[in-house]
């Protein structure tokens, strides 16, 4: 028979190591799916920009008292004598105020300065929560199925029915509006957008040969989620992640505009941006809080782009 | 070939008989609930991929198991692994009854019984490195940590004729041959006694075929074990096995040592698998008379009535219809070699001129069953 000739006439595996390739001498070392993902992203040029940019404004969170000590002007110090005009109007930049003052007599630059602290906080914050909490129901969710999978995934659907605004603002009232609430809120209705995908992802990657391997060499499902399964799923977790931290963003800035975030007079650029409505002749108290905001935005979007394209070289991508 | 294979000190008397049963599988069923596509109506058909198997497999031996695609070979595997549950039916693995064992208790009995898999890529992990796949099973029982794990798991590599240097490479780095000795690596660091071998041997080309087959024949002999060898390709299963067992639609056909079988197929199906190998020679290939067997495989969600193979059987009659034929020797066949076929082909019996003699009344039958399905 076929193989039964071919078997007997290969002279293999009489003598060990058969596999053992030419370079078998030299240091081996594993290049990880993560390695290469770096690398991609290294080569990601507007990534890497955005990526210096989201540097410089934490950077700008952090040495934020300097601006203070630079200017002399606390963030919450308000300046009726050479803040404002003889009208009790905002003043424009100049070289007092670099840019301007609010209706106040505050300094825009310190609070703006200031307010990077706030959504870079409420940023991270809120979106690890929402990651950490989207994860475990959806690995839950994916890898027990059958009634835990039911049970969870109709929870999913109604959280993403309630609506969001609503209930933020009738939360807000019920307890005292702030950074808490506002990181609470937040979490809460991103957490199943996570879940749903963790919970697709797990659902495809428990039927893998692997996973069985796993489960016949007597691993208990504890063990396989996290160190079977969840190291596959990490990789869109972590694309979420990145493309999640500018909506948390925006969602703390909307929150504080609406009046039910972070309360005045800390320094927030939602905040900022709902005040400088009733002074639309004063173009810089609503423009460079705006600035800031758009700005922060569009670099974490552009870097989890530039994440998603190095985890998925195939993937269309939005900036080159 | 390694000295480093640490053969068990003192094999225990029974390893040493070869008749002395390592596994029974008795009555075995597996039905796979199907779910309808409505919301709310729930259908109650069932996938019958393992109906009723039974079969021993002895100490040192190696079971090849042949069938096609579907018709239950990788299912059985499965429920003998204990990945799936039993619809019914047990199973005995060394002494111990484990079929209706939980997780937990399983685990111990994992390290005496191992699987391989059939797809070298799907079955490791593409985010693990090959040290932490082999090592898994240590980690998992306790068994080694540290140093003395990676001595241990490199040990297992260089049995299974992996550089030990690529501990620390991920499997995309490797063949596929090569990624199917990381399977064997992996079910051997425990030294199983029983492995169940997954088509070990169908995704990769030929010549990677005949070196994983030899590994696994040295394996054998050097630390005493023994397999259950899946595939659906004769020719490899004739050369690995000491008996054979034939299944169709879930359940065993033919059941005999492997020159038995081969030399004296006595089911129809048997024959016409056999009349299908592809022989080197292309002059005996013509004159071979091949069987060709009408229709499909039907649907295992309804299997035909009495014998599963009737309605593709050249040699049916209204007995294969109305009773399912019992697995028993045929013919003058010794004890060990079964079949369960009510009008076993003699030796020299050319089946292909056969013709199906059912009466039309369980013609109407028939068809009025394949209408309600």
């Amino acid at each position: 028979m076929t193989i039964g000739d071919i078997v007997s006439a290969t002279p293999v595996s009489e003598e060990g190591p058969l596999a053992v390739g030419p370079e078998g001498a030299k240091k081996i070392e594993g290049r990880s799916p993560w390695k290469l993902a770096f690398e991609r992203l290294r080569r990601d040029r507007a990534a890497i920009i955005s990526l210096v940019v989201i540097f410089l404004i934490v950077l700008m969170a952090i040495i934020a008292p300097v601006f203070k000590h630079l200017t002399g002007h606390p963030p919450n110090q308000q300046y009726f004598d050479i803040g404002l005009t003889q009208d009790g109007l905002p003043r424009p930049p100049n070289g007092t105020f670099l840019l301007g003052t609010d209706d106040l007599g505050r300094d825009i630059l310190v609070r703006i300065a200031y307010g990077a602290r706030i959504s870079l906080l409420v940023g991270v914050v809120a979106t690890f929560l929402t990651v950490s909490i989207g994860t475990i129901i959806g690995l839950a969710a994916g890898y027990f199925g059958k009634i835990v999978d039911t049970i969870l995934s109709r929870l999913i659907d109604v959280m993403l029915s309630i609506p969001f605004l609503l209930f933020a603002i009738s939360l807000a009232s019920i307890y005292h509006a702030g950074l808490k609430i506002v990181i609470i809120v937040l979490a809460i209705f991103s957490w199943s957008s996570v879940a749903r995908i963790v919970r697709g992802q797990v659902l495809s990657i428990r039927e893998r040969e692997y996973v069985e391997a796993a489960r016949s060499i007597g691993s208990g499902p504890w063990r396989i989620m996290i160190i079977d399964i969840l190291p596959n799923v990490i990789a869109p977790i972590i694309v979420y992640t990145t493309l999640l931290i500018p909506v948390t963003i925006v969602g703390e800035a909307t929150l504080s505009f609406l009046g039910v975030g972070v309360q005045p007079p800390t320094a927030d650029w939602g905040d900022m941006i709902a005040e400088a409505q009733n002074n639309y002749h004063a173009w810089w108290f609503i423009v460079f809080p705006s600035i800031a905001l758009l700005i922060a935005t569009l670099a974490f979007n552009i870097f989890g782009d530039g994440v998603r394209d190095a985890f998925d070289p195939r993937s269309d991508r939005l900036f080159s | 070939m390694s000295e480093a294979a640490p053969t068990p000190a003192a094999p225990s008397p029974a390893a040493q008989s070869s008749n002395e049963v390592l596994l029974h599988v008795d009555d075995v069923v597996k039905y796979f609930p199907v779910q309808s596509a409505g919301l709310l109506s729930r259908s109650r058909d069932v996938v019958h991929a393992v109906d009723h198997v039974s079969l021993e497999v002895r100490r040192g031996e190696t079971l090849g198991l042949v069938g096609e695609t579907g018709c239950g070979k990788s299912t059985l595997a499965r429920c003998i692994m204990r990945l799936y549950d039993l619809t019914s039916g047990t199973i005995v693995f060394d002494g111990k009854d484990i079929s209706k064992m939980t997780v937990r208790q399983m685990r111990p009995i994992r390290r005496d019984m191992q699987m391989i898999f059939q797809d070298p890529y799907g079955s490791l992990n593409p985010r693990r490195r090959v040290g932490s796949i082999i090592g898994d099973p240590y980690a998992i029982h306790g068994l080694a940590d540290g140093k003395e794990r990676k001595r241990r798991v490199q040990e297992v590599m260089e049995l299974v004729g992996l550089n030990p240097e690529h501990y620390n490479r991920f499997p995309a780095e490797f063949s596929g041959g090569q990624r199917q000795r990381i399977g064997v690596a992996r079910a051997l660091a425990l030294r199983p006694k029983l492995i169940v071998c997954d088509e070990p041997v169908s995704a990769l080309d030929v010549s990677i075929q005949a070196q994983i087959i030899n590994l696994l024949a040295d394996l054998q002999d050097e630390l005493d074990l023994t397999y259950i060898f899946i595939a659906h390709d004769l020719s490899v299963v004739r050369h690995v096995s000491d008996r054979v067992a034939v299944m169709y639609l879930g359940k065993v056909g033919e059941l005999g040592e492997v020159e038995g079988v081969y030399g004296h197929p006595r089911h129809p199906y048997t024959n016409a698998l056999l009349s299908a190998v592809p022989l080197p020679d292309p002059a005996t290939a013509s004159e071979r008379e091949r069987i060709i067997l009408v229709g499909d495989v039907p649907s295992p969600i309804a299997p035909p009535n009495g014998c599963r193979f009737h309605p593709r059987c050249p040699k049916a009659k209204d007995l294969c219809v109305h009773e399912d034929p019992p697995l028993i020797p045929r013919l003058d066949d010794p004890e060990t070699h079964v079949a369960a076929c009510h009008f076993p082909v003699a030796d020299g019996e050319n089946i292909a001129d056969s013709t199906p003699e059912i009466s039309i009344e369980d013609r109407v039958v028939e068809e009025g069953l394949v209408g309600n399905v």
